[in-house]
């Protein structure tokens, strides 16, 4: 894993420093209020419905255990207890006040953290596949690209005033687990014909008001081309994005309202004129942080306890069955570790469990930790043999439910219990249709299903890529719930369709039974998932399931 | 009047040429300055930048970040004349206009007065900790 160089060092304290400094200055009056809040957002500070929330970024989603154990002791000390992972694979903390947010930067400096470019129009933490350098189908682990992404995107003095912000996701295995489709920039690690490294480019994709699904912009692009090829598409959009109107400023509209092949063009332009700026010192920089990736120490030993254990005890085959993913090396597995406990917030973990997670980490998994875009928690790298032990100490902490990819392992952005943008709740939606399902016992019959909440337009909960999408909206002062089907984040990635009106909040808990259970009348077989079934069968019989019944459907 | 910002603080305009607007091109002396807003295309000036001893950008509002990429585009077309960003540009902002290749920053006095003088030094040691200086070398 990346440890901080004395250059980092440095940079993370000398921007400590200076954001004390505008906390200051917006108390003497040297700032406004209007000119110190971009300078609090690309530190990570935001203004929520009822206090401050600081936004941590936790780059590409990787941790060690001392990071995890300075996440918990943040949470106790400067919060209330816990912390909120999210869709971009950083941590909330939705209680600080602003005279300890100095210290609480601090502190992250110390475990080599910080919370810059969380937040503002600038481009935000790096996010890669939450599996990267254990799964099996892998081609390159890409976090050393996305650590190089992190430096070359830190404070880059062009890019800090962008028209809107700016998201950037890369995978290294073709089964994309990092939803590039829905980025502003998605690279996908590639080799050419002569088996040299480089990426897909894809551009423009997002989903918010507007969902689209990214573009190739370049179809191979050597690797060391890498840092002015983005510098360029940034620079084009810097200059083209639109800045008369916030919903229309992301890239998306501005690669859309141009048209692909002019975007391109200008890029290409930009490209060819700057590519000579750059010495291929990042190259050598890249081969240093590469070396910091080393793969662990991987262990050989029998299995044949793990095997026993899991015949004689069903609660644990359960678990296995669902929160393990097939790993790379024989003997190992990647768990994953449900932030999704029928009724409890999802995402949300105490300073205990995180402590938990840190200890299980350093004992038995190489002292590796990731968060997932999907809210969870991954342990990347566990021999089987291990696992009994794993999942009681997780049995302990209540961290063993097994409902990985499940109806249950919702996505949900944070809803109007926290955010000043949200015009409806999603977190109680999220927990009202867990615990409905885990009543009705039906999960795991049900299989892979992923459902996503988001409690206004702006999609923070991702519900375009929901195989069942919910869209909480404000209708006429009453919360009203949208539901789109058929979407999909992967590499076959698609936009859910839009059912017909929307559900009041208690109504949609409902609604989402009787599509689920639909679906398990009219599947194929047990092997045909939801998503298949919507595919092959069109949305017509799940509209039936929707609004067919007695139970009549909001005309809103 | 206005302020002129660079590493050593504070001082008075000493620009002795006249400063024309884009509009006015055609008319450019060896020796003039020449203006552009943040939605004029540099590319204009590809022609004239070996006549032009002043560049200024404006910046209406700190947080339009388009003539961070104007001054990055000049210096690539290969001028090497003073290069100023001029209006509303933040003490707090001085290590980013330098860093993209403009050499001094045009205020007024009352942005001068709220943000004195010590607030821009505290800028001026730009070249460190900067993470694009490393990447390029």
């Amino acid at each position: 894993m990346y440890t901080y160089n004395e250059f980092d060092e440095a940079f993370v304290r000398s921007r400590v420093a200076q954001f004390r400094s505008q906390v200051e200055r917006r108390i003497d009056g040297s700032l406004t209020e209007d000119e110190f809040r971009p300078l609090r957002l690309m530190n990570g500070l935001y203004l929520q419905l009822h206090a401050y929330m600081l936004r941590v970024a936790i780059p590409y989603g990787t941790l060690n255990p001392s990071q995890m154990r300075q996440l918990a002791h943040i949470a106790e000390r400067w919060d209330k207890g816990y912390g909120h992972f999210t869709t971009r694979q950083n941590i909330q903390f939705n209680w600080p006040r602003l005279k300890d947010v100095p210290d609480i930067l601090d502190a992250l400096a110390d475990v080599g953290m910080h919370a810059i470019q969380t937040s503002g129009n600038c481009v935000r933490n790096v996010t890669a596949d939450h599996f990267a350098a254990a799964a099996a189908d892998e081609i390159a682990d890409p976090r050393p690209i996305a650590e190089l992404l992190r430096e070359w995107s830190t404070d880059h003095p062009e890019f800090q005033f962008l028209p809107r912000k700016f998201k950037i996701a890369i995978t290294g295995a073709p089964n994309d687990r990092a939803v590039t489709r829905a980025h502003d920039i998605g690279l996908r690690m590639v080799r050419n014909e002569a088996g040299e490294p480089g990426f897909e480019v894809l551009v423009g994709g997002g989903l918010g008001r507007t969902p689209m699904l990214a573009q190739v912009i370049r179809d191979f692009l050597p690797q060391a081309d890498l840092l002015p090829y983005i510098e360029a598409i940034l620079g084009a959009y810097n200059l083209k994005g639109r800045r008369d109107n916030k919903y229309k400023a992301r890239i998306k509209i501005t690669v859309f309202e141009n048209g692909l092949d002019a975007f391109k063009a200008d890029v290409e332009e930009r490209f060819a004129r700057l590519r000579s700026q750059w010495s291929g010192v990042d190259q050598e920089i890249l081969k240093d942080i590469e070396a910091q990736f080393a793969p662990p120490a991987f262990r050989n030993a029998p299995t044949d306890d793990y095997e026993a254990f899991r015949a004689q005890n069903g609660v644990f085959r359960a678990w296995t069955d669902v929160n393990l993913h097939p790993h790379k090396v024989d003997g190992y597995t990647i768990v994953s570790i449900s932030l999704k406990k029928h009724g409890a917030t999802p995402g949300d973990a105490t300073a205990h469990q995180m402590r938990v997670m840190a200890d299980l980490a350093e004992r038995y998994g190489h002292g590796e930790l990731r968060v997932s875009h999907e809210q969870n928690i991954i342990l990347p790298h566990v021999h089987k043999s291990d696992l009994p032990a794993v999942w009681a100490a997780l049995r302990e902490a209540d961290l063993a439910t097994a409902n990985i990819g499940l109806v249950s392992d919702i996505i949900a952005c944070p809803g109007m219990d926290y955010c000043a943008l949200a015009t409806a709740r999603s977190i109680p939606i999220a927990q009202q249709i867990a615990t409905r399902f885990e009543e009705l016992q039906v999960e795991h019959d049900v299989g892979p299903l992923k459902i996503k909440i988001s409690g206004c337009i702006n999609a923070c909960g991702h519900h375009h890529v929901g195989h069942i999408g919910i869209l909480g909206l404000d209708r006429a002062g009453v919360e009203n719930y949208q539901v789109t089907l058929g979407g999909d984040g992967t590499e076959t990635a698609a936009i859910g369709e839009k059912m017909g009106p929307g559900f009041p909040a208690e109504e949609i808990v409902g609604a989402i039974e009787r599509l689920v259970l639909g679906y398990l009348e009219i599947r194929r077989d047990a092997e045909e998932t939801f998503l298949e079934t919507f595919r092959r069968a069109g949305p017509e019989p799940f509209k039936g399931f929707l609004y067919g019944t007695e139970e009549t459907a909001d005309a809103a | 009047m206005t302020i002129i910002v660079t590493d050593t603080g504070f001082r008075v305009d000493d620009f002795p040429g006249v400063i024309r607007p884009l509009a006015e091109i055609e008319q450019i002396q060896e020796g003039d300055g020449v203006e552009i807003g943040p939605a004029d295309d540099p590319r204009a000036l590809v022609g004239v930048l070996g006549q032009v001893a002043l560049i200024r950008v404006r910046f209406p509002a700190f947080n339009d970040g388009r003539g961070f990429s104007h001054a990055r585009d000049l210096r690539s077309f290969g001028f090497h004349g003073r290069l100023r960003a001029a209006g509303h540009v933040l003490a707090d902002q001085y290590a980013m206009v330098r860093r993209v290749g403009f050499d001094e920053v045009e205020i007024d006095e009352a942005l001068a007065a709220r943000q004195p003088e010590d607030q821009w030094l505290a800028r001026a040691n730009w070249r460190d900790n900067y993470y694009q200086g490393r990447l390029r070398a």
